[in-house]
């Protein structure tokens, strides 16, 4: 069971406070809800590049990460197609500068004309360095554009193009901040060797006096049920053929969430699993095979990928890893099977929550999703599927039609 | 309140640092077992280390082979029938090989951990070395080198250390396609015979350990027939190659060039090597760095630069990594050159020190939460031959280095007629 106090400020700001006194550490965690499913099309990348210029200095602190740094403190902060969070840890005494710079950046950035400059390069490096000099580093670019023709997850954090990046003027900076960076966007934890009370006093006095802002009304548009599989084949100097194959699944929320979960886990989930067991082990035709999903929001997508072997064709490891797939399809799980990745849902939520800075940020997530106190029943959620349950999703995750499968081949 | 104002803090220097002590016994057979008990989260790590790393390698690549293998197929169990083993319980065994030692890990739940020990026993007495497991290796270590080699920051991190270390010292050596051909059973079964079965073997375990552990530990392992002989320490010389600038091109089409400069360094154990750690900070150890602040912050040439020692046993490096746009990236190699000469002519005010010092010691404090944390600390000390006052001593260091102290070691180290340096396009 993981403790903690929820509060709410007067302009919207919701606070969470877990005590840790077997640490002489806090962690201050803000979550903004927006990420780049919350972007114009034709300015991609920038919730991800208003994260860099979080960093760019304040209304009244010209530098973020120095008096963190003079308090013995560290930081960074990531974006994702749902959400933006930034996270600090100090030693607790020091709690109180992480107040004071994480709410004179939530009340107004400085919108340094120089900041903006150098991250747009910096992202434009980030951007290289990840997705264009890496072999298979555009894979997820095409990929989400195959497998959603409506959804904003269309489109990657690190944006559409080069070019959008290069694009953003102070002007867009601006708007957005406006627009997502206000209290009753965000949602603030506070975790650690620290007193609740205090953490009142602090929250009011720092971001109390906050404007709450107008809030931001989400209404993306919803992506169509996919009716007919889709294919793509890519050629590439790559060295070897990788096959890329994804299927939409149910939403994070969705009470069918965790069979799917459970069902990547059957199927891709390390050395016993039955794709690495049938087609790397037993058959050889793949060099490494993987079935992962991203957890996002809304319904995303199962997805298996994997490498072929030097001088195997593609599609007859197609063929074997679908053989695969029916036979979760046709047969479904044995009791045993369904026991064991039970068992390492267990294992993976405890392992999870043992840094005091992961606890932070997963009550931060868990909150945004709806509640924080989804921390502590995940994991009977995960114990209360079927193997029927699991049956009937494979059936209708695998359904041919909601299919999109990617060729990524070598030229050479 | 006046926002620009910042709150009073306690200066991270005034902490006083403490490494929680580890608890030691041996099993019967004299296995050392280091343990910390500690941690909220019922869950439990256990590591066991033998000195059995590439050090050791009669042919390139066999004790990473061996390493690997450990893992498929004993005499009682398939390589899938032990993955399951362990997956059914929701414990992680993973395995690794370093130079000097190799490790196999347990991470399990604490309720679950009795249940595996026996397995890893297996993986560790009766493990088979089967021909086709051998194969599958190969060939799927052969494909991830393929993808690896076109990667340039791959590329540029086993040239480098092959320029500092020799290609013949472990730190240096690298492995080619034809490399992994030449890789045998009969090597594995001989390898695992002299450096596992008759090894040397080290236990760590820290989390939340189950009632009775202890003998629960020397049931299991407590009658393996290693340590009967003392380790062997390797010893190896580094042998520098003499041409000192590379330019590699490996992609005509390449976007970035990733960089890296290097200097031979001495171990931990050498005098200067604690201060030194204070000066790496302040030159490009961490995100308010001097590398990071002038070429990423300010000149946006870059997504990061770092610059660390690495973490060797016997002799060490000291390296300068970034990738940064082909077009800078000369710019880049020259500001980095710039800020050398920065520290070995001026000195460092006291603010920029005084941050560097409490960002180091709030570090520290943060890297002892949790007994897996401890424990890693413990680990190093304990595997690089020293003891406690390592820590207290570099916590020392970090209190009370001056600012003439890091001249002095700029101008010793940061000298680039003391560096090789890279480029791969």
């Amino acid at each position: 069971m993981i403790q903690y106090e929820k509060f709410i400020l007067d302009n919207g700001l919701r606070v969470l406070v877990h005590e840790d006194k077997s640490t002489p550490m806090a962690v201050l965690n803000v979550l903004y809800d927006v990420g780049a499913k919350d972007e114009n099309p034709d300015k991609t990348g920038f919730a991800h590049l208003f994260e860099h210029l979080m960093f760019g200095g304040s209304k009244n602190i010209p530098s973020y990460d120095e008096p963190l740094q003079v308090a013995g403190g560290e930081n960074n902060a990531f974006t994702t197609n749902d959400l933006t969070n930034y996270y600090c840890q100090l030693p607790a005494e020091n709690i109180e500068t992480a107040f004071w710079l994480e709410s004179d950046r939530m009340l107004s950035l400085a919108f340094s004309k120089k900041s903006l400059e150098v991250q747009r390069k910096v992202v434009c490096e980030e951007f290289k360095e990840h997705y264009i000099t890496k072999p298979y580093g555009d894979v997820w670019h095409k990929m989400r554009e195959l497998a959603y023709t409506t959804h904003p997850y269309r489109w990657m954090t690190i944006g559409a193009s080069l070019k959008h990046v290069e694009d953003a003027t102070l002007e867009d900076v601006k708007a957005f901040f406006n627009k997502h960076y206000t209290p009753s966007n965000a949602i603030m934890v506070v975790a650690g060797n620290i007193e609740t009370a205090q953490m009142k006093v602090l929250a009011e006095k720092w971001f109390g006096s906050i404007p709450a802002g107008e809030k931001y009304n989400r209404q993306l548009p919803i992506e169509p049920k996919q009716n007919a599989s889709r294919f793509l084949e890519v050629k590439s100097n790559v060295p070897l053929d990788a096959l890329y194959k994804c299927w939409h699944m149910p939403a994070r929320m969705d009470e069918r969430y965790y069979a799917a979960e459970l069902i990547s886990d059957i199927l891709g989930g390390g050395g016993s699993s039955r794709l690495f067991q049938s087609l790397v082990k037993e058959k050889q035709l793949f060099s490494n095979i993987d079935c992962y999903h991203f957890g996002s929001t809304d319904a995303g997508l199962l997805t298996i990928e994997g490498k072929i072997v030097k001088g195997i064709n593609i599609k007859d490891a197609e063929n074997a890893l679908m053989e695969e797939i029916n036979k979760i399809v046709e047969n479904g799980i044995s009791v045993s099977e369904l026991e064991k990745v039970k068992n390492k849902a267990e294992s993976a939520l405890a392992f999870e929550d043992m840094s005091l800075m992961n606890r932070a940020s997963n009550i931060a997530m868990y909150e945004n999703l709806g509640e924080a106190e989804l921390i502590n029943t995940e994991l009977s959620k995960y114990q209360a599927v079927t193997a029927e349950e699991i049956l009937e999703q494979a059936r209708i995750i695998f359904d041919e039609n909601n299919c999109n499968t990617m060729h990524y081949l070598s030229n050479n | 309140m006046n926002r620009k104002i910042a709150p009073q803090i306690k200066d991270a220097v005034d902490y006083t640092l403490a490494l929680k002590p580890y608890e030691h016994y041996t099993l019967d057979n004299g296995i050392n077992v280091y343990s910390i008990d500690a941690g909220a989260q019922e869950v439990v790590q256990l590591e066991m280390v033998y000195y059995a790393g590439n050090c050791y390698d009669p042919l390139k690549g066999i004790a990473a082979a061996t390493n690997f293998l450990l893992k498929n197929g004993t005499t009682n169990k398939t390589a899938f029938q032990i993955n399951e083993a362990f997956d059914y319980y929701g414990g992680y065994c993973n395995r690794a090989c370093y130079n000097e030692t190799s490790i196999v890990t347990l991470h399990s739940l604490s309720k679950h951990i009795d249940k595996l020990l026996p397995i890893l026993h297996e993986m560790l007495t009766e493990s088979v070395f089967l021909q086709q497991e051998l194969d599958i290796y190969k060939q799927n270590v052969k494909q991830r080198l393929k993808v690896n080699l076109q990667k340039a920051e791959f590329v540029a991190g086993r040239l480098i250390d092959s320029y500092i270390y020799g290609e013949h010292h472990p730190y240096g050596v690298y492995t080619n396609p034809l490399d992994i051909d030449a890789l045998n059973i009969e090597a594995c079964k001989a390898f695992y015979q002299e450096y596992y079965i008759n090894g040397n073997c080290t236990i760590f375990v820290s989390g939340k350990m189950p009632l009775n552990f202890k003998e629960s530990l020397n049931a299991v392992f407590g009658q393996m027939p290693v340590n009967k002989k003392p380790v062997i320490k390797p010893v190896n010389k580094s042998i520098q190659i003499e041409q000192r600038k590379f330019r590699v091109d490996i992609d005509p089409n390449s976007v970035q060039g990733a960089i890296r400069i290097a200097m031979p360094f001495p171990n931990r154990l050498h005098p200067d090597f604690k201060k030194v750690m204070v000066l790496n900070t302040l030159f490009g150890g961490f995100f308010g760095s001097r590398l990071m602040s002038n070429i990423r912050e300010d000149k946006g040439y870059t997504y990061g630069i770092y610059s660390y020692i690495q973490n060797h046993v016997q002799e060490s490096a000291w390296l300068i990594s970034t990738e940064a746009g082909k077009d800078v990236s000369e710019a880049t190699i020259e500001e980095v050159y710039k800020e050398m000469q920065r520290l070995r002519e001026e000195k460092i005010g006291d603010e920029e020190l005084l941050l560097v010092r409490n960002y180091m010691i709030g570090g520290i404090l943060g890297e002892l939460d949790g007994p897996f944390q401890i424990m890693a600390k413990w680990k190093n000390i304990i595997l690089n031959g020293m003891d406690e006052s390592y820590f207290y001593d570099s916590v020392h260091e970090i209190k009370s280095v001056n600012a003439e102290q890091l001249m002095e070691l700029a101008n010793k180290y940061l000298r680039p007629e003391n560096f090789w340096e890279l480029v791969v396009y």
